[in-house]
């Protein structure tokens, strides 16, 4: 059984913006199922720019992101992929 | 919020164009519709609202996309506000919630819409971070969008604008800043572009004072704000203090004092100590822009671009009207000439809404005389119109973006073609033109013995120049510093042109921002440019530093120019030779002219590194 879901770490000096949040909603968007973002036991839906950003994450911040589904695997790795990376910010 | 929101606020940003002024800002295009009308609609008309509202959205996302995708070549990385935009225009907490609220209300879409914005944004007014607060702006941009399409209100246009003020905008094409109305608009503030960018430029040319490069001064600043812009520093100053307010009171007063000093003696020629005339040209983009060259002391027009006439209407504008154009410019400076280049425009955004044609790379692709060529209608009307006006004065006809040999033949073929027709016709023009082209690629620096042979002069077009051969984006501020006209390898280039130019007996002229700044006047000088061609209003400090140079010293001084490794090795060795004559000549005019190369310089002389 595949683990549904993984834990990051915000590590881009600005934290979860604007423009990092339309990332991960563009990707989410993709997703057949729900993504979540999850922080200190709230929840928000990933394909919304706006929901990501009611969770206030600052640069250091851990977060969980998790999928409802399998089938979503890859988007699950993709998402994963971007806060490893900054967001593609990192100078 | 809170009382913070009348505190004193200094941003810092690019000193883009020169000079002070204060007034009330106007932020352009974040204008709202501010009456929404509520009204109930009937069980049987929901899915029509949904729909009315879902083409709103699709039309908005449209309109960004053509903003997008219009947007100039060095702006395309600062785009991705508007991509985030376009993401949110359908983001479940916007888009998903005004249909329910449709839906389950069955209210009409833009009190919907307008209701699902108040509570998203009073969400974010209350979080604690100061950056997720001002999102609160973001999302009312895009909702604004969509309630315009909605309400079929138009965009604000620039130049409806009918009060004094200062304008704050994310950031203004060449197209919107041909719309300002000069007796409107006492400055400029912007989130994007930089110094080397196209509306820093026009501000320039304009002579409005302008910072840009801010990031988000859009969102910072709110309509009705008092600010002051000191483009001469870069500092834009928000809800200023009366002591403040003073402080620039004077400081303004101080600077139009100091210009008036300088431009007294800017008519004078501009000779050498040793008795060597070199040219000083202007740079205009409109033909009102003529008055100030003439003001500054301009020996003549080095260089009329001239797409703003294409950039600013929908349609092609027609022989007739271009002539009428550059014949005002021709008879107004006459017999002094006036260099007019010809179609400089990027394939993509030549007629603007009409194309569907997109380039991934524009500053390779079809643009100026490749798109001429490839469009020859569209270049021998601009033809036609230009030797028409040549017969009103002195004209020399320029072609941009020259990279291979074989463009120049043809460009000459249609030229012959077009005065062959002309003279059939029996109509008034002058085939008498020299004939020059832009140095401003890389392969067109290599052949230049072969481009020689075929035309009257050379201009070099050192902004280009500068761009393609370090291979720096200037509209791009992660790489915007490694930017430097001093850099040995553009100093060898010139070099090696300069050569080529005496050799073959034709002349050199310089058009591009190098030009303008009294830093590179000993190089410029020593290389043995024939001309230089700038914005009007940096006339008379470069005629004044060349009054103080001699041609002989600078010529010597290149040996060890050469011998610089590094473009800051340059810059301080004529910091070292010449930094007497700079410091006199230029520093009391770089409290007025703000040039960036010269402040580091007086750092340096107060030991400030």
């Amino acid at each position: 059984m595949t683990e549904l879901s993984r834990d990051v770490i915000v590590i881009n000096e600005l934290g979860l913006h604007a423009r990092s949040a339309a990332k991960i909603a563009e990707i989410a968007r993709k997703a057949n199922y729900n993504v979540w973002i999850i922080k200190d036991n709230k929840m928000a839906d990933a394909s919304s720019i706006l929901d990501i950003l009611t969770l206030e994450c600052a640069k250091g911040s851990k977060i969980t992101l998790k999928i409802d589904d399998q089938s979503d695997l890859e988007i699950l790795n993709n998402t994963v992929k971007q806060f490893e990376t900054g967001f593609g910010e990192l100078s | 919020m809170t009382d913070t929101d009348s505190r004193e606020i200094i941003l810092i940003g690019i000193d883009a164009s020169p000079g002070i002024c204060i007034g009330k800002a106007y932020i352009v295009d974040i204008e709202g519709v501010d009456v929404v009308k509520k009204y109930f609609i009937s069980e049987d008309d929901v899915q029509d609202e949904i729909k009315r509202f879902k083409s709103a959205v699709n039309k908005a996302k449209q309109q960004l996309l053509t903003i997008i995708t219009n947007a100039p070549e060095e702006l395309r990385d600062h785009t991705y506000i508007l991509e985030t935009h376009k993401t949110l225009l359908k983001d479940k907490m916007l888009y998903g919630k005004t249909i329910e609220t449709i839906k389950n209300e069955k209210v009409n879409a833009e009190w919907a819409l307008k209701k699902v914005v108040s509570e998203v944004k009073s969400m974010f007014k209350n979080m604690s971070d100061s950056y997720l607060k001002e999102r609160a702006t973001d999302i009312v941009y895009v909702s604004d969008h969509i309630m315009r399409n909605l309400v079929g209100a138009e965009t604000k246009k620039i130049a409806d604008i009918d009060k004094r003020v200062i304008l704050v905008a994310n950031d203004l094409s060449p197209a919107e800043a041909s719309q300002i109305n000069l007796e409107r608009i006492k400055g400029f503030v912007t989130d994007r572009g930089g110094k080397a960018s196209h509306t820093s430029i026009i501000s320039r040319t304009l002579e409005i004072p302008a910072v840009m490069g801010l990031g988000n001064a859009t969102n910072i600043i709110k309509n009705d704000d008092l600010i002051i812009i000191d483009g001469t520093v870069g500092t834009v100053i928000i809800h200023p203090t009366e002591e403040t307010l003073l402080d620039y009171g004077v400081r303004s007063s101080k600077y139009e004092e100091l210009k008036a000093a300088i431009t007294r003696d800017s008519h004078l020629q501009a000779e050498t100590a040793d008795g060597f005339q070199l040219k000083v040209m202007g740079n205009i983009e409109l033909p009102e822009e003529v008055v100030s060259v003439i003001d500054y002391g301009g020996d003549g027009i080095g260089l009329y671009r001239t797409e703003f006439q294409y950039l600013s209407s929908p349609i092609l504008p027609n022989e007739y009207e271009l002539f009428d154009k550059y014949k005002d410019v021709v008879e107004v400076i006459a017999p002094k000439p006036v260099t007019i280049r010809t179609l400089d425009i990027n394939g993509d955004k030549a007629f603007g809404n009409n194309s569907d044609y997109v380039e991934v790379n524009p500053a390779l692709g079809l643009r100026a005389i490749r798109y001429c060529l490839k469009n020859p209608d569209v270049f021998r009307t601009q033809l036609r119109a230009i030797l028409r006006a040549a017969a009103f004065g002195n004209v020399r006809i320029l072609i941009p973006m020259i990279s291979s040999y074989e463009e120049v033949i043809e460009t000459k073929r249609i030229l012959d073609e077009v005065a062959d027709a002309l003279d059939k016709e029996g109509t008034l023009f002058n085939r008498d033109v020299e004939l020059g082209i832009m140095i401003e690629v890389p392969s067109a620096v290599i052949i230049a013995d072969l481009l020689a042979g075929e035309v009257d002069f050379f201009s070099l077009g050192t902004n280009d120049l500068i761009q393609y051969s370090l291979a720096i984006d200037r509209g791009n501020r992660h790489v915007a510093h490694l930017y430097h006209s001093l850099h040995p390898a553009i100093i060898r280039m010139i070099k090696n042109v300069a050569d080529v130019v005496r050799d073959k007996g034709i002349k050199l002229f310089m058009c591009g921002e190098m030009a303008s700044d009294p830093i590179n006047l000993p190089i410029l000088l020593g290389l043995g440019i024939d001309e230089l061609s700038m914005n009007p209003q940096s006339i008379p400090a470069v005629k004044s530093m060349i009054r103080a140079l001699k041609v002989e010293d600078a010529r010597a001084f290149m040996k060890d120019v050469f011998k610089q490794n590094t473009a800051s090795g340059v810059e301080e060795l004529i910091r070292e030779t010449y930094g007497s004559i700079l410091f006199e000549k230029v520093y009391a005019r770089r409290k007025a002219f703000g040039d960036r190369a010269q402040k580091n310089y007086y750092r340096k002389q107060k030991g400030q590194t």
